[in-house]
């Protein structure tokens, strides 16, 4: 390990420039840590975002040495073997300034795949009795730990050729309503992610799957919504 | 800002672009392949004469690079299909080494074959 | 957008590649696995013509085999396209177009072998 980290960091907005700086290097440091550091020390004119330092806001993503990660739990170890980082805002979004990115478009694309909870019941009404082992809850288990990080968002290949597309998470929170089956607003949901801007435009690059802080597949369930979306369309419900 | 090579640089990507170059190739060579054969309306005789053409080292390489790509894009195909319509298991990694090799074996097969 | 085909048709022609597909898995199975005997005594227009010549099994297959080439290719360069921000009408009448000479010039191909 050597004493100090040779970091370079993007300053800007689309047009930029990375800039050099000197990080001391610490024991379990994060990436997190080392833009903090020199956003306190070294320039405090650095524009970055974070909240919970912990894992669970989904605020910190950026590009780390090529790769979206989550940046507070990501440890330099893991990614600077050779003691350099290159650190830029996450890909697919407008840059506002150095490494803070305008995601409105990654959460307006939830809402247009019709992300939001439709139930029918009121509050006087029973619980619904959902089983833990039935095929539906299983599958929205596996997605349910989404954090909104824009991880996959910035690392899809599809998005960046097609910038309607509506991208992995929003897929993939659609895909954990289409299982939930409390909801009632199926059929405008499976319309609203039909089609080439819709879950049909993913080539299964898996560039989502790999990268993913929570171990989430949002193209597993981009695949669910394929085989959803075809089926309703072939009984003529789409 | 766009990613470059390093946020691609994954086994699930190179099988994606092997699956597309592939399947350019073998759309640009199916009306070649098409006429080739289409030679055989003319008589046994042309398409013997295309046959014994086609018997040089060079244009024999081409053909075992197009069994390679028809293989490879058939194999990474299948993998696809099981992606898409099977229910999602922790085995993308599985399927695309067995698609990788199904495609060497048909290649090397078709080697031994020429041989 | 403008000039792109509906929602409905998009899903469709999704579903048309992935039904062609597994069509074309099988066929190309048994394709390589006739290519790998083929060429074992190197290639010959009597041996091929001697198989193809007057089989239904043959002809049928190989005409299944096109028509499934046919739907599959073009809508993957479709999607090609797409992607390079070329879209709309005119693309789709060029894919038909694509899509239409591959079924003729292939079932010419295998009207050549068979009849």
């Amino acid at each position: 390990m050597a004493a100090m980290l040779k970091v370079k960091i993007w300053r800007g907005a689309e047009a930029g420039q990375f800039q050099e700086y000197e990080v001391p290097r610490l024991e379990s440091q994060t990436v997190l840590d080392v833009v903090t550091y020199v956003q306190r020390r070294l320039d405090p004119s650095l524009a970055y975002r974070f909240a919970c330092r912990v894992g669970v806001c989904g605020s910190c993503a950026m590009t780390v040495n090529g790769v979206s990660r989550w940046t507070c739990r990501t440890h330099v170890s893991k990614v600077a073997a050779d003691d350099h980082l290159e650190i830029a805002p996450l890909r697919n979004l407008p840059v506002i300034r150095d490494l803070a990115t305008d995601m409105r478009e990654f959460f307006d694309k939830w809402a247009k795949a019709r992300g939001q909870f439709t139930g029918s019941q009121t509050r006087k009404d029973e619980f619904a009795a959902v089983k833990p082992e039935s095929k539906e809850r299983k599958r929205v288990d596996a997605a349910i730990e989404c954090i909104g990080c824009g991880v996959c968002y910035s690392s899809c290949e599809v998005v960046t050729w097609k910038p309607d597309y509506l991208g992995p998470a929003a897929l993939s929170r659609a895909w954990t309503l289409v299982n939930d089956v409390r909801d009632v607003a199926q059929q405008e949901r499976l319309a609203a992610v039909a089609g080439d801007a819709g879950c049909h435009a993913c080539h299964t690059h898996l560039n989502c799957t790999e990268r993913c802080p929570k171990g989430i597949s949002p193209t597993a369930g981009i695949a669910g919504l394929k085989r959803a979306v075809l089926k309703a369309t072939l009984k003529g419900e789409i | 800002m766009k990613n470059d090579y390093r946020a691609r640089n994954h086994p699930a990507y190179w099988a994606f672009l092997t699956h597309r170059i592939s399947g350019v190739l073998l759309t640009l060579f199916l009306p070649l392949h098409f006429w080739a054969l289409g030679n055989a309306l003319h008589g046994e005789a042309k398409l013997e004469s295309f046959l014994r053409w086609s018997d040089q080292p060079l244009v024999k390489f081409g053909e075992w690079a197009l069994v390679l790509l028809l293989a490879a894009h058939m194999a990474g195909g299948v993998r696809l299909l099981m992606l898409e319509f099977l229910d999602w298991r922790d085995w993308s990694k599985t399927l695309l080494a067995g698609a990788a090799g199904v495609s060497v074996a048909v290649a090397l097969l078709f080697l031994l074959n020429l041989a | 957008m403008r000039g792109e085909a509906n929602v409905r048709a998009q899903v469709l022609l999704w579903g048309a590649q992935r039904i062609s597909a597994m069509v074309l898995a099988l066929c190309v199975v048994v394709r390589l696995i006739t290519i790998i005997y083929a060429v074992r005594n190197g290639l010959s227009a009597a041996e091929i013509l001697g198989r193809t010549r007057g089989s239904f099994a043959w002809g049928g297959f190989y005409a299944l085999f096109v028509a499934a080439v046919a739907v599959h290719a073009p809508i993957g360069v479709r999607n090609i396209l797409a992607e390079m921000g070329w879209r709309g009408r005119g693309v789709d009448i060029l894919m038909l177009l694509l899509g239409l000479t591959l079924a003729m010039w292939g079932w010419r191909a295998v009207w050549a072998v068979v009849a």
